[in-house]
């Protein structure tokens, strides 16, 4: 059980969290022919798309309904009915996530009521989707952000319904905000291989993975969960719900369709793995794949060959709680020891946690923490690349944002083998700071002994390995 | 901030936006708005001034996804890259600790690292709430003996460029003028030097330090760039300099007009892209400071530099030449990279005038000629069509359009400020050569362009949008 222990400093430094937001834009930006549209400033607009598009190095669609100074006094409600009505008409999106920021949260916008007033005034664009979600960025951060959005999708786009299992082969997926595009391209061929269907909610492995298209521009995504797949969502045979950030969406799911649920707080190392694949098994009434087999075999070599490095590796690790509980687990598994943990945000499965303490802080935090406690290696997000040189330590990227290194986004690092490729470079990272011992110079010897045959010092040959600058990940 | 004081920035004088006939700011539409808030123009504006902390007051938002994300760079001091936010949190905003917590966070700041003026940045929350981030900053300063000063550029006051005006009336009303320059060391060979600020420039990917060692030749002393690679007690000196330049854009021009109107400080705008203008810069600080050995010897080394820099340019130019370019950039940064442009012998097809005024107009015309097509809408769909239409080679715009670009498989250069390449100076024009050469005569085009040999037919479709 760890102690959760809120940092209590007046100011945030080096901030670890991004805003509720940008967390549930993120949703809707999984969706097929979506849009998500901000209430505020035009400037929570740009600045979200900018944070989205150098991480995902990718066009980003993203909306404002361009709050200022006097909409913000005298009432915005206009300002979303305009825009919703502006979008419809040029985009003809399939959903528009309407999501709340700071700024028309303080001012006290009824969001619902003014959907409620565009639907009355604009009948001809009732097949466009909209979903409102609240997201203050005074409260929570991008994780639980993500999970507002889902649950809100759940309530509006998911009919109440009691044909659970009509379509036998299909099963959904509710994917947390901590899987990249990468990880969920793995986990669908996981389920796929077993001869099911995924509806995964939302895909951002389809929308933004990185391809080019033939289409040289769209306004909206370009891939994604369709509506038509999420309106069915009740006739599947089963749910896998990955992240505990999405239980709560879990609960409103299966209150609605009744349709059974799975629930996995990660998908790393041979355990998390082993109890999906047991899932699958289950759900399918097929036998495990020799291919997974092979795949899980494949791991247990890279465990055992990489323990060495891993075992006793200090890490600091910083992340949204779904993240930081997967990797925390992941690396304990390794016999590696975490001594420092930071969260931008509690949430409740941080308690669950088998290490000592989770600072909920920035990384200001995370760096006297990793400092005091001689950590080997940060793992974080690219806002820590400082925090690392400071600390002389390499960085493994994780989580949002990843601006600085390329494909960062797209990695795997789920299933059999995305744990095996990650225990890889956790192992070549560690090597590459292996620090060898001083050696010791006998006072019975002579200056000669390193002389070279034409007499001068031969170069001296022991490796300091590199702790300084530059050795990230 | 009072509506009328917004309006009275907008209204700059010495803006040739104002006099024509199109208007400066329009109202932004929902849901059709692309573009930066106030917020982000003071960030980009101040945050390079380094050995200051920048603390922005609001909740996690505007400094979660805007933090350690510009392209400035500092010869020394990096505390300007550290992220610092008062992160209000739901009770702060709904029992109004908000002056308190701020209040407490700019003495951690000032504790744990010693900086020498801390700047308060307001948002829109803060701004809502009604916070006296003014009466804050005052008390701060009387209390902990460091300069603390806001800057009142919350988000829903307008646009970027807006944001960068509140940020140098901030400069100009409580940092310039508090301070006096230390006397320039005498030179070794006995030149005179002269002090002079640079308004503008931001030092982006460290680009100034191409142009910086001529100034030094000349005898110019920078006293302070507002604000690439600034510090604070610079911008404090900023007042005895006898010469400004305004570098980028019209942006910072209400300081220099202030600063002309309290102390006679005259001054000039320029760019120091392409060859052309960099030596029409130093032309014009040799002719405000109006010393004739000066002028005599900034031709001198103007020959050798051109000389130099027309050298090295000369395989690019055999590369480059007659290649076609859509250039999109918003108001008179254009200019600056047309001429740079032409320097290579490349062909500006078409540019974006947006913000332009019918007198840009006319010299968009006379620099460019006639058949120049201008284009009002920065849509991406509207560029890739100019782009289609005018067989250009390259689209050089900011980062918002490099996946335009890219997702539409054309060839690219990022003009923004979050680009990693230096562009200024006359060494900094054999960068951009080699930047677009590089892009242009990539082979990835034709690959990526080349249809599978088993698909029949493709096309290039644009997406109804």
């Amino acid at each position: 059980m760890a102690e959760i222990i809120h940092s209590k400093k007046a100011l945030a430094v080096n901030p670890l969290k991004v805003s509720q937001t940008i967390g549930a834009s993120l949703a809707f930006l999984g969706l097929n022919r979506s849009l998500p549209l901000m209430h505020g400033s035009q400037g929570c607009t740009a600045f979200g798309k900018v944070f989205f598009v150098r991480h995902f190095r990718e066009p980003i669609p993203l909306q404002t309904t361009a709050m200022d100074q006097v909409s913000t006094i005298m009432g915005a409600d206009e300002n979303i009915i305009e825009a919703l009505r502006t979008l419809s008409e040029k985009s003809q999106p399939d959903v528009i996530g309407l999501v709340t920021t700071g700024l028309s949260e303080t001012q006290g916008t009824d969001i619902h009521r003014s959907v409620r007033e565009f639907r009355a005034a604009f009948p001809e664009f009732a097949h466009v989707a909209v979903v409102p979600v609240n997201t203050p960025d005074y409260v929570g951060c991008l994780e639980s952000g993500y999970a507002l959005a889902i649950e809100s999708l759940i309530e509006t786009l998911v009919p109440e319904s009691q044909c659970a299992g009509k379509r036998p082969k299909q099963v959904n997926v509710l994917a947390s905000a901590m899987l990249t595009p990468g990880d969920i391209e793995a986990i669908k061929e996981w389920i796929e291989i077993f001869g099911l269907r995924p509806v995964v909610v939302p895909d951002i492995a389809d929308s933004l993975d990185g391809h080019l298209v033939e289409a040289e521009y769209s306004a909206l995504t370009i891939g994604g969960t369709p509506r038509s797949e999420i309106e069915i969502m009740g006739e599947s045979t089963a749910t896998l719900v990955v992240g505990p950030s999405l239980y709560k969406a879990a609960n409103l799911l299966k209150t609605r369709t009744g349709v059974p649920d799975y629930r996995f707080e990660g998908l790393m190392g041979l355990d998390d793995c082993d109890a999906f694949t047991q899932a699958l098994a289950e759900i399918s009434g097929k036998p495990v794949p020799e291919k997974i087999e092979r795949q899980r075999a494949q791991l247990q070599d890279a465990m055992v060959d990489s323990h060495f490095m891993t075992g006793f590796a200090r890490v600091a690790l910083a992340a949204d709680p779904d993240l930081l509980g997967m990797q925390t687990r992941f690396l304990l598994g390794m016999g590696a020891e975490i001594v420092s943990a930071v969260s931008p945000h509690r949430h409740e499965s941080l308690a669950g946690l088998a290490i000592e303490k989770v600072i909920v802080g920035d990384l200001e935090d995370l760096e006297i923490a990793a400092r005091a406690a001689d950590a080997q290696l940060v793992i974080a997000n690219s806002h820590a690349v400082e925090t690392a040189r400071r600390l002389g330590l390499p960085l493994f990227r994780a989580g949002f944002p990843q601006y600085d290194y390329v494909g960062g986004y797209a990695r795997t690092w789920v299933g059999y083998r995305g744990s095996r490729q990650t225990l890889f470079d956790l192992a070549n990272l560690m090597l590459s700071q292996h620090h060898e011992l001083e050696p010791y110079r006998s006072i019975y010897w002579d200056e000669s002994r390193n002389e070279s045959n034409k007499g001068e010092h031969a170069r001296e040959h022991h490796v300091i390995a590199s702790t300084a600058a530059g050795l990230v990940h | 901030m009072k509506a009328s004081e917004i309006q009275a920035l907008l209204d700059e004088p010495a803006c040739s936006h104002n006099t024509k006939e199109k208007s400066g700011c329009a109202k932004p539409k929902p849901g059709a708005t692309a573009g930066g808030c106030s917020f982000d123009g003071a960030q980009i504006a101040l945050l390079p001034i380094a050995d200051v902390a920048h603390i922005v007051h609001g909740p996690i938002a505007c400094a979660g996804s805007s933090w350690d994300n510009r392209g400035t760079r500092s010869s020394g001091v990096t505390l300007y890259k550290i992220g610092m936010t008062t992160d209000l949190s739901e009770t702060d905003v709904v029992m109004g600790r908000g002056e308190k917590r701020l209040f407490h966070a700019i003495k951690q700041a000032i504790d744990s690292y010693a900086p020498k003026a801390v700047f308060i940045y307001n948002t829109c929350v803060t701004a809502l709430i009604g916070d006296d981030v003014e009466a804050v900053c005052k008390a701060a300063t009387e209390r902990w003996g460091v300069p603390v000063v806001p800057v009142d550029a919350a988000g829903f006051y307008g646009t970027k460029n807006l944001g960068n005006r509140l940020a140098g009336e901030a400069m100009f009303k409580h940092v310039i003028g508090t301070a006096e320059p230390a006397p320039a060391k005498p030179r070794a060979d006995g030149l005179p030097t002269y002090d002079v600020n640079l308004i503008g420039e931001y030092n982006i990917a460290g680009e100034f330090w191409h142009v910086a060692p001529l100034f030094d030749e000349l005898g110019l002393r920078i006293l302070c760039t507002l604000s690439g690679d600034a510090r604070f007690h610079e911008v404090q000196t900023m007042h005895r300099a006898k010469v400004n330049m305004v570098v980028c854009a019209k942006a910072l021009l209400n300081v220099a007009r202030k600063m002309q109107d309290s102390y006679g400080q005259p001054f000039f705008e320029g760019s120091f892209y392409g060859v052309q203008d960099v030596s029409n810069a130093l032309r014009d600080f040799a002719r405000l400071i109006g010393d004739p050995d000066l002028i005599a010897r900034t031709e001198v080394v103007i020959a050798r530099e051109e000389a130099k820099a027309h050298a090295a340019l000369e395989p690019w130019r055999a590369r480059l030449k007659d290649k076609r370019v859509l250039l999109y950039t918003g108001g008179v940064k254009s200019w600056s990279i047309v001429s740079a442009l032409q320097d290579l012998g490349m062909k500006v097809v078409a540019t974006g005038t947006k913000k332009s005024t019918e007198e840009d107009k006319a010299r968009i015309r006379e620099l460019m000629g006639e058949d120049t097509k201008m284009i009002d809408d920065g849509s991406p769909k509207a560029l890739l069509s100019t782009y289609h239409e005018y067989k250009a080679d390259i689209l050089i715009a900011g980062g918002r359009n490099l996946y335009t670009a890219l997702k539409a498989r054309i060839p690219f250069l990022d003009i923004n400020q979050e680009r990693e390449f230096g562009y200024a100076g006359y060494d900094g024009m054999t960068e951009l050569a080699r930047q677009l050469a590089l892009s242009m005569e990539s082979p990835v085009w034709a690959a990526v362009r080349k249809p599978a040999p088993w698909a029949k037919g493709v096309s290039g479709a644009v997406l109804a949008a």
